[in-house]
């Protein structure tokens, strides 16, 4: 099982390595949509102060959706997906290291971008790091969720906008729990039960999520 | 012994539901016409909010009506995806179109409520969000069944997400709580009203009975769509549209 999920983290890394401007793409469409806010906003360091955990949320919820299209598309297209559900070995391991291997390529980018966003909306050293923090929790929460929404609309004609409608009602929480660290940390209440909360929702959906998304797929490629 | 599966298959149902509908519509009728008199004409005056409030006979039983009619959805369609029936997954899907309705029934009659005793249409309150989160997901449910072609993979995979959402309903119902308080302080709680009068209870009590019994008739009425159009194949459907002409 451990070699299963070994085995298909790397081959998605490597297909991924190998097309590294789908990579980039992602991560200049949160840096883009992150610097539109001041300009429709106005450039008050206060408001964006007080904006930019939501923000850089938003935009990261924006992108990591973005990039769920290729999740299965291209094995689906390609018949590997459906050897991946013959194989002998447990879909849902599969599944959890291709969702972990999408959180790799278009999450921890976000993640490692985020404080570079965050100084030029003039954040403190304590919030950047909470605001990290959150990110680090909290995105691959995003590509297990995704991943559902995913698994149900392949092969669907407008499955890109259908899996937005699908999905971000259910990023809802991650996106409170995230954003509200930020907030939490700089109104003086701490930031730990936000973080706490939004680790819980990161163990029950690694534990979860990756049964639905399975039964999704055999659904969808039946 | 009562044989319960006999009705499960559609060519027995759909006789029995067609003789059911007349029966919910009339006593959705009776309730409707007992809870709006009681609403209207007996039920006290509020002492705070005057006669704005009587638009709480319909706002309550709609926004109970909205989350029950989701649970009641999701155990359709995990009934259907684990037992491979055909019926129950029609039913949760002719199920969503009436759930969205009353979840919006609930939250147009909210923003009324809102603007003369609140001061304001909409407020970001817990309930309110959580009361639209619930319509982005009947709609979810709704456009994904709508974009697939085949039935079978549409009642699949709308069962999916249905127990997805299902899974889901409590925990962003205490995100947006937790989150609510952590913004503001609870200016707008329903919850500290003074005691309700017996009769507004009553007046209550009636309204959703009779939005249950319409959701009922409804909801079997679009069951009887959905089983025509897709056992059309079949004789006795053929027999029945023969019959009818």
């Amino acid at each position: 099982m451990i070699a299963i999920f070994r085995c298909v983290l790397r081959r998605d890394l490597v297909l991924a390595f190998r097309r590294r401007s789908d990579v980039l793409t992602t991560l200049f469409f949160f840096v883009i949509v992150v610097s539109l806010f001041p300009l429709g906003v106005g450039p008050e360091p206060e408001l964006l102060r007080t904006m930019a955990p939501g923000i850089l949320w938003v935009a990261a919820l924006l992108a990591s959706m973005l990039s769920l299209g290729r999740l299965f598309s291209l094995d689906y297209l390609d018949g590997t997906l459906e050897q991946m559900l013959l194989a002998p070995e447990p879909l849902p391991v599969i599944v959890l290291a291709k969702a972990a291997a999408h959180w790799l390529v278009s999450g921890l980018p976000l993640v490692l971008m985020s404080p570079v966003l965050a100084i030029q909306f003039d954040l403190t050293q304590t919030l950047i790091e909470i605001l990290v923090l959150s990110l680090l929790l909290g995105t691959p929460v995003l590509s297990l969720i995704g991943a559902i929404g995913a698994s149900l609309t392949l092969g669907l004609r407008g499955g890109g906008v259908l899996v937005s409608l699908l999905v971000l009602p259910l990023y809802v929480p991650v996106l409170i729990f995230g954003a509200g660290a930020v907030g939490a940390e700089s109104s003086g209440l701490g930031a730990q039960s936000h973080l706490l909360l939004l680790a819980a929702m990161l163990v029950f959906a690694a534990v979860a999520s990756p049964w639905a998304v399975a039964a999704g797929l055999r659904i969808s490629v039946e | 012994m009562i044989n319960w599966f006999k009705y499960s298959s559609p060519q027995t149902f759909f006789p029995l539901a067609g003789e059911m509908v007349p029966w919910f519509f009339a006593l959705a009728v009776a309730f409707g016409a007992a809870g709006l008199y009681i609403g209207f004409f007996v039920a006290p005056t509020d002492a705070q909010q005057g006669e704005a409030y009587r638009i709480i006979f319909i706002h309550v039983a709609a926004a109970w009506m909205s989350m029950f009619l989701y649970l009641v959805m999701a155990f359709w369609a995990g009934v259907g995806l684990v037992f491979n029936t055909r019926l129950s997954a029609m039913v949760a899907q002719a199920l969503a179109p009436t759930g969205a309705l009353m979840t919006f029934i609930a939250l147009w009659t909210g923003a009324l409520w809102g603007k003369p005793t609140w001061g304001t249409w909409w407020v970001w309150d817990a309930r309110l969000t959580s009361e639209l989160i619930l319509l982005f997901l009947y709609l979810g449910f709704i456009a994904l069944q709508a974009a697939i072609d085949e039935p079978r993979r549409a009642d699949k995979a709308g069962a999916v997400l249905a127990l997805v959402g299902a899974v889901n309903v409590p925990i962003i119902y205490f995100s947006v709580k937790w989150w609510n308080t952590l913004h503001q302080g609870a200016s707008v709680s329903l919850m500290a009203a003074p005691t309700m009068a017996k009769t507004m209870l009553w007046g209550m009590l009636m309204m959703a009975l009779a939005f249950w019994m319409y959701a009922l008739g409804a909801v079997l009425v679009r069951v009887r769509s959905i089983l025509l159009e897709r056992e059309r194949h079949t004789d006795w459907v053929a027999s029945y549209l023969g019959r009818l002409r």
